[in-house]
């Protein structure tokens, strides 16, 4: 466990700041005790001063997990978002998509989704803009990519994807082996 | 009046020394087990008292015991030898029967070094001296090394030339030097041995050591090694077309500290945040245009509506203007059907988007 270096921090606030803006200031920055970035197994948790401080006590092999797991980075270091970081992303999101109660499952089970199974959408989205992805009862499914931009919605034919899947919160009983 | 206040007195002595008895006994119903050495007791009586698990009075009960059994100890001291050094009683301690586990690991076994790995390897035992020798010529028992040793060649007066040496050849010096040999190879192998044992990279290790065969990656770095051996550092060394430029010793990385300064990692984060921000561009152009775009139409709509109005009476039966806005009739222009596009509206938005889909 180790914190992030600047290129790592950078990398991983370039892909928060594409769901939540400047809004990362807020989890940087907390009113209720110190939180903080750190490096474990190449995952990046986010995880308060007090927890990380009994977390150092356990041995680096020993060490599953701590505080909350945000993503990975790839071998090529690129970042991963992971499902975990719904909790956080979700308040702050920038941009948002809602999924007709029709289209739910289909993306619970992890695909895209389409023009027929989108309900709302934030107006002035661009495309490839990180989206967090809402059920009709205002309940977070998970993120993805726009795969069109607002004003191109209107026009595509019912079936063409919207959204492209990223995450969703299938994966805590699909994924539930690899998911720490 | 007098024999009744004596009565008294005796009676309030009698209390204060039962007071102090009080104090200082303890009764226990197991006694406790005293190592004085180490000004330990041990309290084996169950802590029935304690029922309570948390609240003011545990906190009192456990002060208690541990007055109680504080003033069993000091009782105990009491008992020992005492003596009085420079105006303070001090008790002599006996020698501390528990055994304390070590402060620190063992120390690990020293490593073997080159002749003894080799002598283990060969099974070679070391044979066991005696440090006194008999000197045949001093006729007495002396020393097998060091300060008048027994056999001492270096108190020799004269050497013979051995058969075949040059005869001009000072013997004396001979000696001389092969024993400073001697100690000069001893104390290399001394040192290469401790490297050994350290595991540090000798000098001439790493493919710069003639030997007979030298592998790839000791032959590149050999070469490495000599091409920056000029008086340049090898700046102006020329390279061979297609030669890689050679690899210096990587550096280490350096991470920050675990747990360190928090409000600094704090402060260097929202810099990079606000770094991040600055560059992108103030205006959003999709979002620019989208603006102008509806103002645009706004305007329009308003002319039209203007229009439409001046020529009103003559048009009653058609509300709508030729754009096509009817139900059967044909899409008009994109965006121009609606002032607003769909967004976060709530249920307006939604509906609206589904009937742009029929």
């Amino acid at each position: 466990m180790r914190p992030l270096t600047e290129e790592e921090t950078s990398t991983l606030f370039q892909k928060l700041s594409k769901y939540i803006g400047e809004n990362i200031q807020l989890l940087v920055d907390r009113p209720d005790g110190t939180y903080c970035f750190r490096l474990h197994k190449d995952r990046v948790y986010y995880v308060s001063e007090k927890i990380l401080k009994l977390a150092v006590n356990i041995s680096r092999e020993k060490l599953v997990s701590l505080g909350t797991c945000f993503g990975k980075f790839t071998k090529t270091q690129k970042f991963r978002l992971h499902i975990t970081a719904l909790d956080y992303l979700a308040p702050y999101a920038k941009h948002k998509v809602w999924v007709k109660p029709g289209a739910e499952q289909s993306f619970l089970y992890g695909n895209h989704v389409l023009k027929s199974g989108l309900g709302r959408i934030t107006e002035n989205t661009n495309q490839y803009q990180g989206l967090v992805v809402y059920s009709m009862a205002d309940v977070p499914l998970g993120f993805g990519v726009a795969a069109k931009s607002t004003q191109d919605c209107r026009k595509v034919d019912p079936m063409a994807i919207v959204v492209f899947h990223q995450a969703d919160i299938g994966e805590y009983v699909r994924h539930e082996d690899t998911l720490i | 009046m007098e024999a009744r206040s004596a009565e008294e007195l005796l009676a309030r002595a009698e209390r204060a020394e039962a007071e102090k008895l009080r104090l200082i006994t303890v009764h226990k119903d197991l006694e406790l087990e005293f190592d004085l050495g180490n000004l330990l007791a041990t309290d084996r009586n169950p802590p029935t008292g304690l029922r309570q698990r948390s609240g003011p009075g545990l906190e009192a009960q456990l002060r208690g015991l541990a007055r109680d059994n504080v003033q069993l100890l000091i009782n105990q001291l009491w008992q020992l030898p005492s003596e009085r050094v420079e105006e303070a009683v001090v008790a002599r301690l006996p020698e501390p029967s528990l055994r304390l586990p070590r402060e620190k690991p063992l120390p690990k076994p020293r490593p073997l070094t080159r002749w003894q790995q080799f002598a283990q390897l060969k099974g070679i035992r070391p044979r066991k001296k005696t440090s006194l020798v008999w000197d045949e010529a001093s006729k007495q028992w002396r020393r097998r090394w060091g300060y008048q040793r027994a056999r001492d060649d270096t108190k020799e007066w004269l050497i013979e030339v051995p058969g075949g040496a040059d005869p001009d050849e000072d013997q004396f010096a001979k000696r001389l030097q092969a024993k400073k040999e001697r100690v000069a190879r001893n104390e290399l192998n001394r040192l290469r041995n401790i490297a050994r044992a350290h595991k540090v990279q000798l000098p001439s290790q790493g493919g710069m050591h003639p030997t007979g065969y030298q592998s790839r990656a000791e032959l590149g770095k050999a070469m490495q090694v000599a091409k920056v051996s000029t008086a340049s550092v090898g700046r102006f060394q020329e390279r061979l077309p297609k030669e890689k430029p050679p690899r210096g010793p990587g550096k280490k990385r350096q991470f920050q500290p675990n747990i360190g300064d928090f409000a600094a990692e704090k402060k260097s984060q929202l810099e990079l945040i606000r770094v991040m921000n600055s560059k992108k561009p103030r205006m959003d152009v999709t979002r620019a245009t989208n603006k102008q775009m509806r103002e645009e139409d706004r305007e329009e709509a308003a002319k039209k509506r203007k229009v439409a109005k001046g020529r009103g009476g003559k048009r009653k039966g058609r509300p709508l203007g030729p754009g096509g806005k009817g139900k059967g009739g044909p899409p008009g222009p994109g965006g121009k059907r609606k002032g607003r596009p769909p967004g976060l509206g709530g249920k307006k938005g939604q509906r609206q988007g589904g009937k742009r889909r029929k």
